[in-house]
Order: structure tokens, then C-alpha cells, then sequence
């Protein structure tokens, strides 16, 4: 066990790096230029923008200025936004809390949707429940999120006049007050969040648990006359787990990514906007920082994923 | 629009036949901006006239929560670097100029105790000194006295090239001393007329020295109060986060009694306009949401809401189409549209002058604009004494008659030739759905008349970036004709007419930086526009400007197409004055909500 995680961290060092290159590569080459909007403003001096990309490294080839970003994020130096010349770190960490908020209550409420739904649809397959979760599921994840996002807002905001749409990450309010105004400016976002994800995930789980149900051991353990509860609990959903497992530890990282079209929609200020706004403006630096995380936690989670199996079934064995 | 004929009509405003305003909304059709006008209004003499602003707070204070929404966060709130629109009304919050530019173009003091002039001597009468008196009494948030030393020092922290502030061109070719504790002196190198870009309006926010004089020229970014502003202004600062939210409270000790009206400000950024305008509009979330560039028809469904409405202000933004001199197909020393070149067709005045009768303006503003883009306003009908070159005409059949006249006969499918060379032109703009629709406009009119426009369309973050390995940019300008909006810079037309120089030709040489796209090359023009830099006699001075835009209208290097004026959503209870010569948030200290 401990050599397996050894062997598998040592292979993310090689893949980190090859990653973070092409990403340096790709937004080193790829048009635009962060003071772009200086050179088109008549009043600044071309010098300017000149004396900018001198100071900031931005003339440099490409190769030193992969190798000085590797070096400065090997000492935890993130370096600045050239846009707002903050530290990448104090503006990723300023809108961390938000996308924590709202997307990891989203997938939580996706999964307290979809294991339940899933795994009652399969028991009975075909029947009127699972017809219905069915349906729901179709139009679920075929509406994409910016079209509910708006129905909601439409409905909820304009109509009802009952949540306000637009996300404020400072409320002055206090206590109980406080909680309140924030569940409040989260719940459309949130929900349709949600609604995408769980939509997903109950046809996984649903099919996951269809291949498990038919199999001998839960026919045998019927048999034995274990009671349904437990036949489902203890040896039909632990089974039927491996596959969503994956997909869970799999969307992990799009915690941490934010939720691009949904920030947008709701002017979460997330991680998601942030990344969006700082392709925008060639914000190098920034989406650099976010994407290079981004791929960590695809890596980690991926690994978390593995050791997650080994412990629903015990069959798996690291060597 | 002669000098003769320019003096006559300042005469007939001195005498009342005609209104200040009039006046300066027909030199803006003219090509000038509204500060120039005002500026010739003043050295005739005529006295300034404003309209009084009814403030109607009797207290400081007790306004509640004033909250604004831009599209785009503020991403940094030091004035002196602030490159967007976006992060200049974020500093405005807190810092402030000398003096502002309000909508009529008319300068109002801020931390000035009075505008300079020649008549109270803050002007010399050879042009080149400005003595300004500073507003006794101004406290910084921190307390400080506001003083000479703070305007000084903003000089010295822009000029310094290592500092790379935006604002340097308003402050290299100029010496700034301290006379007194409350006055300044400005001296330029030449006579310069238009000296009222120091200081003043976006430019010239004044930040405090005593928070940044240790973080001058190579260290200017790692200023604390780059983020955290200290400043004159109405507001103090709360809380920043960039691309987000600024945050500030109301100012007890500011300058001017019974200000502000507000007890907290909330600038957010973020989403798109149209959601924008309907947390304005619709849902009365925002009290006040800038820059709506939302198609018109959407805005009028909107307001039937009734809780915000549309606010349109006047400013210096013009949608033109430049017309390429060059040839933009063939290659030389490893650049296309290279200043060695002509072009084939466009090249002929009587195909730039059919193309110019092309353009359906009129249907433009009706079915695209709207309210949000007026193609009267800019080169227009004006009245009887201006009408006589500047009116701009839609006629497909003089177009043709033109045309026929010329030898561009048409061919078997239908498109003009001559010598083997077809009227065929690559049209490029922004993708924005205004434009594609005007695009389509334009085609249209075009294919009646004989002549093939292949429309192209560029992703915007592309056309107008200064990339110098991307072929698609607009200074590169590689097709025949391209479309989209320059903003005159406040407040001088001298600098936005530099961009038909033959000096500011956008070459491979100097990567493209030169602002004259179209390589529009001209002695007169050149002569004129140099003369003009230090006319000391306004009246003189515009029609010379006002001459240069002619010329290039005339030579059809550039069609102007419509003049779109600045739109914001306001709620109804929301009181304030708006200038587009100046930070939307020039007079935040005068906003107020009606009970």
C-alpha cells in the first residue's frame, strides 16, 4: 500500500510537469496580450505597454519564462496578476469560499438526490418511479445550465420578486441574518447546479446498481433470507459504488474550478470568473495558477479514487 | 465649417439667438469634443453659464446603501494605472481631479478653488503657463491635509517611465512647481492651447504623496494603497476585491457640506449587460448599471417594468468604417497592407465615394441602434450654414451613376470590373451582434450597386488586441474595409485626429503601434493637424480641427457611421448627472435618491 502510493505519486511529478508546460505553451502562444487595451487607448504611449512587457518578463522566450514561473511556484511563490497586480494566491484564496460554497453544497445536494433516486429506480426498473426519475433525469442534463439558470431567474427573481440574482460576496448583515441572505443568493445557483449534476449521476447509479441486482450473491443472499434493507445496503449499493465513485472523485476538482457559465450567470465571484475574466484579459499569471491547481487535483483525487476502491472491494489490491 | 463662419455662431450664442448647448451638441456632429467647444465659447468670452444642479439633501448622510453594477469588475484602484473604463470609475469613488468635465463639456472644480483663465489670470496669455488655486481645507480619508505637494507629486510619480503609468502623456512634457501650500504652477515646453489635461478629469486623479512616496517609478506595485485607497473623495474605502466588488462608507469630513448622500457604496462587477440592465430596470436590485450595450428594442421591453430607465449621455464614441489605402493582398518585406503599397481598387476616389453613398445610416439607427447609436448626430444635416459639405446621403443609384461614370462596368455575374480588376472587398469587423447586423446592411446596398463585400467577422478579444502575430487585428488591418467604434479621448480632438498622420502609419516596423490603420497618407492634412498643436486662438484652432476631420471625410479614408452615445440603466428614484467627457462617477458626490 504504501509503495503503491509512493510509485503513484512519483508518476504525477513527470505528468505535472508535462502539464503545466503545455498549458505555459499554449497561453504563451495563443493571440492577445494582457495590455492590449492599452495600445488601443490613444491617450497612453505606446512606451507604455512597451515598458510593461519589459517589466513583467513578457518579451522573453518562452522556455525562461517557463523556467522562472516553475522556479518561483516551486518556492510557493504564485507571482501577480498582471491586471490587478494583486498575488495570485490572495485573489484565488479571495474566491475560494464562494465556489466552496456554492458548488460543494451543490454536488452534495446532487448526491443526497441521485444515490437515493438511483437506487430505488433500479430495484424496481420500469416501474412508474423509475419512469418518472427517468424523465426528470432526460431533461435534466439535456437543459443546459445557462437555459434553467435564466428560467429560474425569470420565475424566481423577475416574476416572484422572491430571490435577488445577482451574488454579493459581502453582506453586511450579522448572525442569523447572515446565513440567511447568503442560503438566500445561493439557492438558484445552487439548485441548478444541482440539478444538472443530479441528473447525471442518477443514471449512473441506476445502471450501476441494474448490473449489481441481477447477479447470484444478491439472489443467494435473498435466498438466505437476509432482509431488503440490508441485501441493498450492504451488498448491492457497496458494489454498485466502484463506477460512481469515479465519477464523484472524477468531478472533485470541478469544486475547485468553479462552475464557469453558472458564475457567470448569477456574477458568482468565483473561481470559475475569475479564470474566465483572466483569459479575457491574458491574465497569464492567474490562469497559469488556477489551471495548474486544477490539474493537481485531477491527479489527487484520480489517486484518491484508486484507494477508494480498494476499500469497497477488498478483491482490489494494490501491487 | 470656416472661421468666419465659426465666429458668427459663437456671436449668436453671446446674443442668445442660439443655446450653449446647441452649440456644443453641432461641434460634436462637427468632430470636436465638448470641452473644445466650451473652450472657444470661453475665450470669445462668452460667459459660463451653468446649469445650476438642484441638490436637494439638506444633510450629510442617511441615504442608506447606494449600489452600482458594472459588467466588468474593477480589477485595480490606483487612478495612475487604471486601464479600463471599469478601474477608472473604481478609483473615482475615492480619488479626485483638480476639476471634472460635466456633460456639456463645461470644467467644474473639484479640489480646485477655481478653473483657471485668462481672465483670472490662471492662464498666460502666451499659452504657456496654468496656475491653478487649490480648495483650501480638503482632508485626506487619513486625515492628512490636502496640499500643493500631493499635486506635485502626482507629477513626478507619472512622468517617471519606470512607474508605467497610463496617465504619462499628460504629464512627461510639463514642469509642475509648488507656489504656496494652495498653488500650483504648470509650465509647458510650447504654447500649448488646449492645457486642461493635467489634473484634470480621468487623467487626473491626485493620489496622496505621503501613501506612495516610497513606492515611486520600479516599486510603484507593491504600494499598499494600491489596493487600498486613500483618498479626497466622498467615500472612504471599505473592502476591494478585484473583478468583484468595491466597497466604500460615507466620508464625514468631506469637502463639500451636506455630501455625500449615501452611507455605504457598493460598485459590483461581473455577468453580462443585459442581466445588468434587469437588476436595474426590472428588479430594482442595483440603483444604477453602466454602459448597457444591449440592443434598444431589448431596453424598451424592459423599462415597461417601470422601476429604472434607460439614461442616455453624450460622449465622444463614433462606429466608423476605415477604408483601407493600402493593398491589403499583396505581400512586401514580410507584410501585408505595407505603406509601399496601393490599393487596386479603393484606391480610385469614385469607388470610396460610391461606397460612402453605400451605407444606410438612417436604416442603421432605426433598426439596429436605436436610441443607443444616432446617425444624425455625427456629420449631419445641421442646420442651413453647415449643410453644405457635411451631409452624408444613401442613394444606391448615385452609387451606380458614380460608378458608370468612372468604368466600372458591370460584369456577367453582375459585379463591376475594370481593367480585370473587380470590386470585390473583404469587410472585417468585431463579432457583436449590432455590427453583423449593420454588416449585412451595408452587403445588401452594396450588391445593388455592383460591388462584392465578403463579410468576416473576428472574435473581439482578437480584433482589437495588439498582438503582432496575429493577422486578424485591426491595426494590422488586412482586408479592404473594417468597422467598429473609436472613442475620442477626452477631452482634446488633437490627439483622436492624430490617427490619420502620415507619422502614426501602423507598420511592421513599429509592430503596428502607429494608430493610422487606414495608412492614410496626406501633406495637407499632416500641415494642418501640426499647425493646430499650438494655435493659440480657440476659434481659429477648432476650425482647423474641424477642417482635418473634413479632409478625411471628404477623401472617404474613414465613413462615419453612427455616433453611439454612452447608456446606462438607472432606477427611478436615482438622481445624478452623467458626462461622456469624463468618469461616469465624475459628480458620485452629488447623487441622491429621491424619497
Amino acid at each position: 500500500m504504501g509503495q503503491y502510493l509512493l510509485r503513484r505519486l512519483l508518476i504525477a511529478v513527470p505528468s505535472l510537469l508535462g502539464i503545466s508546460l503545455v498549458l505555459f505553451c499554449v497561453l504563451a502562444l495563443a493571440p492577445g496580450d494582457p495590455f492590449g487595451e492599452l495600445t488601443t487607448n490613444p491617450n497612453v504611449p505606446p512606451e507604455v505597454a512597451a515598458a510593461l512587457r519589459v517589466k513583467f518578463g513578457l518579451d522573453d522566450p518562452i522556455l525562461v519564462r517557463y523556467w522562472r514561473w516553475l522556479l518561483a511556484m516551486l518556492q510557493g511563490d504564485w507571482g501577480f496578476s498582471f491586471v490587478s497586480r494583486v498575488n495570485v494566491d490572495t485573489l484565488i484564496m479571495q474566491r475560494l469560499p464562494a465556489t466552496l460554497v456554492v458548488i460543494g453544497l451543490s454536488q452534495v445536494l446532487a448526491l443526497a438526490i441521485a444515490l437515493p433516486v438511483g437506487v430505488l429506480a433500479a430495484r424496481k426498473p420500469y416501474s412508474i418511479f423509475d419512469q418518472i426519475a427517468n424523465t426528470f433525469a432526460f431533461i435534466g442534463f439535456s437543459l443546459p445550465t445557462f437555459f434553467t439558470g435564466l428560467v429560474l431567474i425569470l420565475i424566481f427573481s423577475i416574476w416572484l420578486d422572491w430571490l435577488p440574482f445577482v451574488y454579493r460576496s459581502d453582506i453586511s448583515a450579522t448572525g442569523w441574518r447572515w446565513y440567511w441572505e447568503h442560503l438566500r443568493q445561493a439557492i438558484m445557483p445552487m439548485a441548478v447546479l444541482a440539478l444538472f449534476q443530479a441528473a447525471s449521476m442518477t443514471r449512473y447509479v441506476r445502471s450501476a446498481v441494474l448490473d449489481v441486482i441481477r447477479l447470484d450473491y444478491v439472489t443467494t443472499a435473498r435466498a438466505k433470507g437476509v432482509g431488503e434493507r440490508r441485501v441493498i445496503l450492504k451488498h448491492v449499493v457497496r458494489n454498485a459504488l466502484i463506477p460512481v465513485v469515479t465519477l464523484v472523485a472524477l468531478q472533485m476538482p470541478a469544486l475547485f474550478g468553479g462552475a464557469i457559465v453558472t458564475e457567470q450567470i448569477f456574477r458568482i465571484p468565483g473561481i470559475g470568473s475569475l479564470l474566465i475574466s483572466s483569459i479575457l484579459a491574458n491574465d497569464t499569471p492567474v490562469i497559469m495558477a488556477v489551471t495548474f491547481v486544477f490539474s493537481c487535483l485531477v491527479v489527487f483525487f484520480n489517486l484518491m479514487a484508486d484507494l477508494l476502491y480498494g476499500w469497497l472491494d477488498p478483491r482490489i489490491k494494490f501491487s | 465649417m470656416e472661421e468666419k463662419a465659426l465666429r458668427s455662431l459663437i456671436a449668436s450664442v453671446a446674443d442668445g439667438r442660439l443655446s450653449r448647448r446647441d452649440f456644443v451638441t453641432r461641434m460634436v456632429g462637427l468632430g470636436l469634443s465638448a470641452p473644445l467647444a466650451v473652450q472657444m465659447l470661453t475665450h470669445a468670452g462668452v460667459a459660463v453659464a451653468q446649469t445650476p444642479y438642484a441638490y436637494k439633501p439638506t444633510k450629510r448622510g442617511g441615504g442608506g446603501a447606494l449600489k452600482i453594477l458594472w459588467w466588468q469588475g474593477a480589477t485595480l484602484l490606483n487612478p495612475h494605472f487604471a486601464v479600463g473604463t471599469k478601474d477608472q470609475d473604481g478609483s473615482r469613488i475615492f480619488y479626485e481631479p483638480l476639476a471634472s468635465w460635466d456633460g456639456d463639456g463645461n470644467m467644474v472644480p473639484v479640489l480646485a478653488a477655481e478653473i483657471p483663465s485668462v481672465q483670472n489670470g490662471g492662464v498666460s496669455g502666451d499659452g504657456l503657463t496654468v496656475t491653478w488655486k487649490l480648495k483650501p481645507g480638503v482632508q485626506w480619508h487619513d486625515g492628512k491635509p490636502f496640499t500643493a505637494d500631493d499635486v506635485v507629486f502626482n507629477w513626478e510619480y507619472a512622468r517617471d517611465p519606470a512607474t508605467s503609468a497610463v496617465t504619462i502623456a499628460a504629464y512627461k512634457d510639463i514642469t509642475v512647481q509648488k507656489v504656496d501650500d494652495l498653488t500650483i504652477k504648470i509650465t509647458f515646453k510650447e504654447p500649448t492651447p488646449f492645457w486642461a489635461q493635467a489634473f484634470v478629469g480621468l487623467s487626473g486623479m491626485i493620489i496622496p504623496k505621503h501613501h506612495f512616496e516610497n513606492y515611486t517609478g520600479g516599486k510603484s506595485r507593491e504600494a499598499p494603497a494600491n489596493l487600498k485607497p486613500v483618498g479626497t473623495g466622498p467615500y472612504k474605502f471599505v473592502d476591494f476585491k478585484p473583478g468583484d466588488i468595491v466597497r466604500g462608507e460615507i466620508n464625514q469630513n468631506y469637502h463639500i457640506p451636506n455630501r455625500p448622500h449615501f452611507d455605504t457604496i457598493e460598485m459590483k462587477g461581473g455577468g453580462d449587460a443585459v442581466s445588468a440592465a434587469r437588476a436595474v430596470i426590472q428588479t430594482a436590485e442595483f440603483d444604477f448599471a453602466w454602459n448597457m450595450q444591449v440592443e434598444d428594442e431589448i431596453l424598451l421591453k424592459l423599462e415597461q417594468g417601470g422601476k429604472g430607465k434607460i439614461a442616455v449621455v453624450e460622449g465622444g464614441n463614433i462606429e466608423h468604417i476605415g477604408v483601407n489605402t493600402t493593398d491589403p493582398t499583396t505581400e512586401v518585406d514580410g507584410e501585408r497592407s505595407s505603406a509601399k503599397t496601393k490599393h487596386p481598387t479603393l484606391s480610385d476616389p469614385a469607388v470610396r465615394k460610391a461606397l460612402s453613398m453605400l451605407i444606410d445610416r438612417v436604416s442603421v439607427e432605426k433598426f439596429i441602434y436605436g436610441r443607443t447609436g444616432k446617425a444624425t448626430a455625427a456629420f449631419v444635416n445641421n442646420p442651413a450654414q453647415f449643410k453644405s459639405k457635411k451631409t452624408f446621403e444613401f442613394s444606391i443609384e448615385k452609387a451606380n451613376k458614380v460608378l458608370d461614370e468612372a468604368g466600372w462596368a458591370k460584369g456577367s455575374d453582375g459585379i463591376r470590373a475594370k481593367d480585370g480588376k473587380k470590386l470585390k472587398f473583404v469587410f472585417q469587423t468585431s463579432i457583436n451582434a449590432p455590427r453583423q447586423k449593420t454588416q449585412a446592411i451595408i452587403k445588401q446596398a452594396c450588391q445593388k450597386a455592383g460591388i462584392d463585400l465578403e463579410l468576416k467577422s473576428i472574435v473581439g478579444s482578437v480584433f482589437f488586441s495588439s498582438d503582432v502575430g496575429n493577422p486578424d487585428t485591426y491595426p494590422k488591418f488586412y482586408a479592404d474595409i473594417q468597422m467598429f467604434t473609436t472613442t475620442q479621448p477626452q477631452p482634446d480632438p488633437y490627439q483622436f485626429l492624430a490617427q490619420f498622420t502620415s507619422a502614426e502609419v501602423a507598420t511592421k516596423e513599429n509592430k503596428w503601434q502607429g494608430r493610422n490603420y487606414t495608412r492614410y497618407r496626406n501633406p495637407e492634412y499632416d500641415k494642418l493637424h501640426t499647425a493646430s498643436r499650438s494655435e493659440l486662438d480657440a476659434v481659429k484652432r477648432a476650425a482647423m480641427l474641424i477642417q482635418c476631420n473634413d479632409i478625411v471625410v471628404d477623401d472617404v479614408a474613414v465613413i462615419p457611421v453612427v455616433y453611439r452615445p454612452q447608456v446606462h440603466a438607472v432606477s427611478n428614484a436615482l438622481r445624478a448627472r452623467y458626462s461622456g467627457w469624463d468618469s461616469s462617477l465624475w459628480d458620485l458626490s452629488g447623487w441622491y435618491r429621491e424619497a
